[in-house]
């Protein structure tokens, strides 16, 4: 086959690929997964479990959102065996709109805390990461801030910097406060942090992170592993944001820390079962979370697993019990709170 | 000059020779706009479905201001990209400066730069502990709250970087589109006494809308889809919306028809732009019987114009590349190995299968339109264009939507017939996503394709077929040559389109199968800017290569037609 982008190549090409999913079943067994997560050390992972059980994995990555449609639109015939989302809000809609079907394992029963899984089995979540408040160290005294809600305490005016309510993490946040507060104290307290943004909310949670270490803002709302990155980066002027920044693990005195989940199901019409639970199994193995978790510097979910030296560093802290399926059905109300109070 | 001296060579509409060539051109151009159309119209009948209330919530919250950020987007993005493109266009093509030989192909550079990545490029330099703001701080001595530093991320900023990365869709049309025009037309108006400008404003302006409304109706559509530019500057528009329905309030009927109001902005545009121009013509007045002398500029003006033509090439490629190389020296991509060529060749094979197709399809659409004209062929033609102004997660959820469709019905007939269902034929193999290309680009190639039809006179047609010559004989004698430019500038514009194309590869590609775009996302998602720097830099690399292509060939083109240096 030559390189030259003539229509019969790309057509010879498109029939080779349209037969190879028959062959490859034929000869190997396989994993089909669907996946939102996009780390290169997830292929340590991949080629960990093929070393192990021999089954190979084909993979699409891309965004949770379009990864659901597609599956809606393969319908029976989706060669999706499992998906995985970064987010709770997302696996729980795939699990509404009936792309996944339900596994009892003993095994991922006992090792996963009951608030991390969905209570039916169509969900596991196999890591997490705490959404959490980043202070400057000069500029905010220790202890001055103790919880989401004093995000909304009107002496931070002009001092908070947030992602837009466009972005997941945003909405889940939310819809724990929801679950804590109800729908009225829920939008006075979103109102208090648009009142108190230090500028229109934009970027990722990185950008919140530098620019509370540049001081445009002194109280940054972020995920976890966004700081652990720039505390194991090689550039000079990302460490020198670590350096300025303290890490706040709000609500410790009452419900504890909002944490999220990367979050994996059987798909309802997965043709590779034995695969799709074998993957999923593995998946809470202590080598796999350490995979899973160190590569992305996030939490394991599995008791005795510890996290990476530089996540541990920061402390532990009391997680908030309430079940994610909770706070993802939560999400469109969320952000309809959000709209209102004009978090954009 | 009047309109009717500008269409004078022209009147004669075509009729095709056989009826049953006509037929067979019109059932192409139909089935053509047919399997376009079907992903567009799957989302514009949720017009007529029940959403789950979001529309309701939306119009009272943010709809206004959302409203008037993208008609402040459209108004910006094409008065920039319309004053410089045509501007540096006419410069290079009818003045003589220091450089105006290189800049004419440099000028398309910044046509490799995907918006977001340029997005990202500034940002990360205008920073406030990046490399401009540290250097001043250094340099005076300031410290915070010294100094005032403009913001980009608000609207003006984020259409001056849409507007950086897509005037080369104007200046390659208006370019075409002044290389092509008759000297003559040009030259009677100097004998009648207008100065070299007011030649420009009065009858080259004019002789060139078609191509310069293409143009800028591109450079708006694609401001019009783009999602994670404005997303990332923080800018509420019609797209960014549409993913907070979808995605965060969960109303997929919602969120397409916001995306159907979106379309009606287009449609807006789209009839204007033919109200305006009906009831005239536009040929090329006339055979190119040789270009026209390069006006030689005084040494002040040439540098005016040096610079008018240098500060886009400059802003909108050199520094975003120098910022590119800088987070790459940061620590570029890990992965920068064989499995880049991987990604190269998947991204290069595809670009150029979609160019030729896409390309064909053009063709034979815009045929039809000029000889079997019609209000069928015409509404067909603007259904067919509508797909590059949908947001692309959209328009890419509408293809796996036709795509799943297709392959149910294959699937359920097999299965009733032979006792054996065929599966998934179709969806997620490379012939999806080559199909989800003619969607989202075709829009792209008619472009160039039209205008370049435009311009040739029907005397000419006329002229051929009196001599005997078949309609086809004239397409490939007669049209072909004079098309090629036209044909080779819709390809580029294509094959860069495809290069950069993300939302609608991601998610119909098949298994295991990444490209430059999909790991530059990949990277870029995830907050990584340093290591996706590497494989911004290589997808710029190789959408040079098809401008340079392009640039040579038409520069021979010029050459062999006798241009004076």
């Amino acid at each position: 086959m030559t390189l030259a982008p003539t229509r019969r190549t790309l057509l010879g090409g498109a029939a080779l690929l349209v037969a190879s999913p028959a062959l490859l079943r034929a000869q190997t067994r396989t994993l089909n997964l669907y996946s939102s997560r996009h780390y290169d050390t997830d292929e340590a992972l991949y080629s960990d479990f093929t070393k192990q059980t021999g089954i190979t994995i084909n993979r699409v990555e891309a965004g949770e959102d379009p990864l659901l449609a597609r599956m809606q639109s393969e319908g029976a015939n989706s060669p999706a065996d499992v998906l995985i989302t970064v987010d709770a809000g997302r696996i729980e809609r795939a699990s509404s709109l009936g792309l996944l079907q339900p596994f009892a394992s003993e095994a991922l029963a006992s090792r996963i805390p009951a608030n991390l899984r969905d209570p039916d089995g169509h969900w596991f979540g196999f890591s997490t990461r705490a959404r959490v408040i980043f202070v400057a160290k000069d500029k905010v005294p220790e202890g001055a801030i103790r919880s989401y809600e004093d995000l909304a305490d009107p002496k931070w005016k002009g001092k908070v910097l947030t992602r837009s309510s466009t972005n997941v993490y945003s909405q889940s946040m939310t819809g724990a406060m929801l679950a804590a507060l109800g729908p009225e104290k829920t939008e006075e307290w979103a109102r208090g942090i648009v009142a108190n943004l230090a500028r229109p909310p934009r970027g990722g949670d990185t950008d919140q992170l530098r620019a509370a270490a540049a001081g445009e803002g002194d109280i940054a709302v972020s995920n976890t592993y966004y700081f652990g990155r720039l505390t194991v980066s090689n550039r000079p002027e990302d460490r020198a944001v670590v350096e300025k920044l303290r890490i706040v693990f709000p609500n410790q005195g009452d419900r504890g820390t909002h944490v999220n989940i990367s979050a994996a199901g059987i798909a309802r019409h997965a043709k590779n079962l034995d695969s799709a639970r074998a993957f999923l199994e593995y998946l809470a193995t202590p080598s796999a979370q350490r995979y899973f978790a160190f590569g992305n510097h996030e939490y394991p979910v599995v008791a005795g697993v510890e996290p990476p030296p530089h996540v541990a560093a920061w402390g532990t802290f009391k997680v908030d019990p309430l079940n994610a399926r909770v706070f993802a059905r939560n999400n469109a109300e969320a952000l309809k709170i959000m709209d209102r109070a004009g978090w954009k | 000059m009047t309109d009717t001296a500008l269409s004078a060579p022209i009147t004669a509409r075509m009729r095709p020779a056989t009826s049953a060539g006509r037929r067979a051109l019109l059932a192409g151009a139909m089935a053509v706009a047919a399997l376009v159309s079907v992903p567009i119209l799957a989302v514009a009948t949720s017009v007529l479905q029940r959403g789950e209330g979001a529309l309701t919530h939306l119009l009272q919250t943010v709809l206004g201001e959302i409203v008037l950020n993208t008609l402040g987007l459209m108004v910006m993005v094409g008065a920039g990209t319309a004053l410089i493109g045509v501007g540096t266009a006419w410069l290079v093509t009818l003045c003589r400066f220091p450089g105006s030989r290189q800049l004419e192909w440099m000028l398309l550079l910044p046509l490799a730069m995907p918006a977001y990545i340029i997005g990202y490029a500034y940002t990360d330099a205008l920073a406030f502990a990046g490399p401009v703001q540290g250097s001043l701080r250094a340099l005076f001595g300031w410290s915070r709250a010294d100094y005032w530093f403009p913001d980009i991320h608000n609207l003006p900023g984020v259409s001056l970087m849409l507007t950086l990365v897509l005037y080369p869709y104007v200046y390659i049309l208006a370019r075409a589109a002044f290389l092509d025009q008759s000297t003559c037309v040009l030259e009677a108006a100097r004998t009648l006494g207008a100065n070299p400008w007011a030649a420009c404003l009065r009858v080259g302006l004019p002789m060139a809308r078609p191509a310069i409304a293409a143009g800028v109706a591109l450079a708006l559509m694609e401001a019009l889809a783009d999602f994670g530019t404005v997303q990332y500057f923080g800018v509420t528009t019609f797209t960014t919306t549409i993913y907070r329905t979808w995605f965060g309030l969960g109303d997929r009927v919602a969120a397409s028809q916001l995306a159907t109001g979106l379309l009606a902005f287009v449609l807006v545009l789209v009839v204007m732009e033919f109200l305006a121009r009906r009831g005239r013509r536009f040929g090329g007045g006339g055979r190119r019987h040789r270009t026209l002398a390069p006006l030689q500029l005084s040494r002040p003006k040439a540098a005016a114009a040096f610079l008018a033509c240098a500060l886009p090439v400059l802003l909108g490629f050199v520094l975003p590349v120098i910022a590119l190389i800088r987070l790459h020296g940061d620590g570029g991509d890990p992965f920068f190995s064989e499995r880049f060529l991987t990604f190269a060749r998947n991204s290069f094979l595809l670009a150029g299968g979609a160019a030729l197709i896409v390309v064909t399809a053009a063709t034979l659409v815009a045929y039809a339109g000029r000889l079997a004209p019609g209000a069928a062929t015409t509404a067909a033609l603007r259904v067919a264009s509508i797909g590059y102004a949908v947001p692309g997660t959209v328009i890419a959820v509408g293809i796996l939507a036709a795509l799943g469709a297709a392959d149910h019905g294959l699937d359920a007939w097999t299965r009733a017939t032979f006792g054996q269902g065929t599966g998934l034929l179709l969806s997620g193999t490379a012939i999806a996503l080559l199909y989800a290309y003619l969607v989202r680009f075709l829009a792209v190639a008619t472009g160039p394709v039209e205008s370049g039809l435009h311009k040739i006179p029907g005397s000419l047609d006329a002229a051929a077929r009196t001599l005997g010559a078949s309609a086809g004989k004239v397409a490939v004698a007669i049209h072909a040559p004079l098309l090629r430019r036209s044909l080779l500038t819709a390809a580029l514009l294509v094959f860069v389109d495809v290069l950069k194309e993300l939302p609608a590869t991601i998610i119909v590609r098949p298994f295991n199968f990444d490209t430059l775009a999909i790991r530059v996302y990949n990277l870029a998602a995830d907050e990584r800017l340093a290591q996706a720097s590497t494989g911004a830099l290589v997808i710029v690399a190789i959408g040079i290569v098809p401008v340079i292509l392009l640039t040579r060939m038409i520069a021979r083109d010029t050459r062999r037609g006798g241009r004076p240096d």
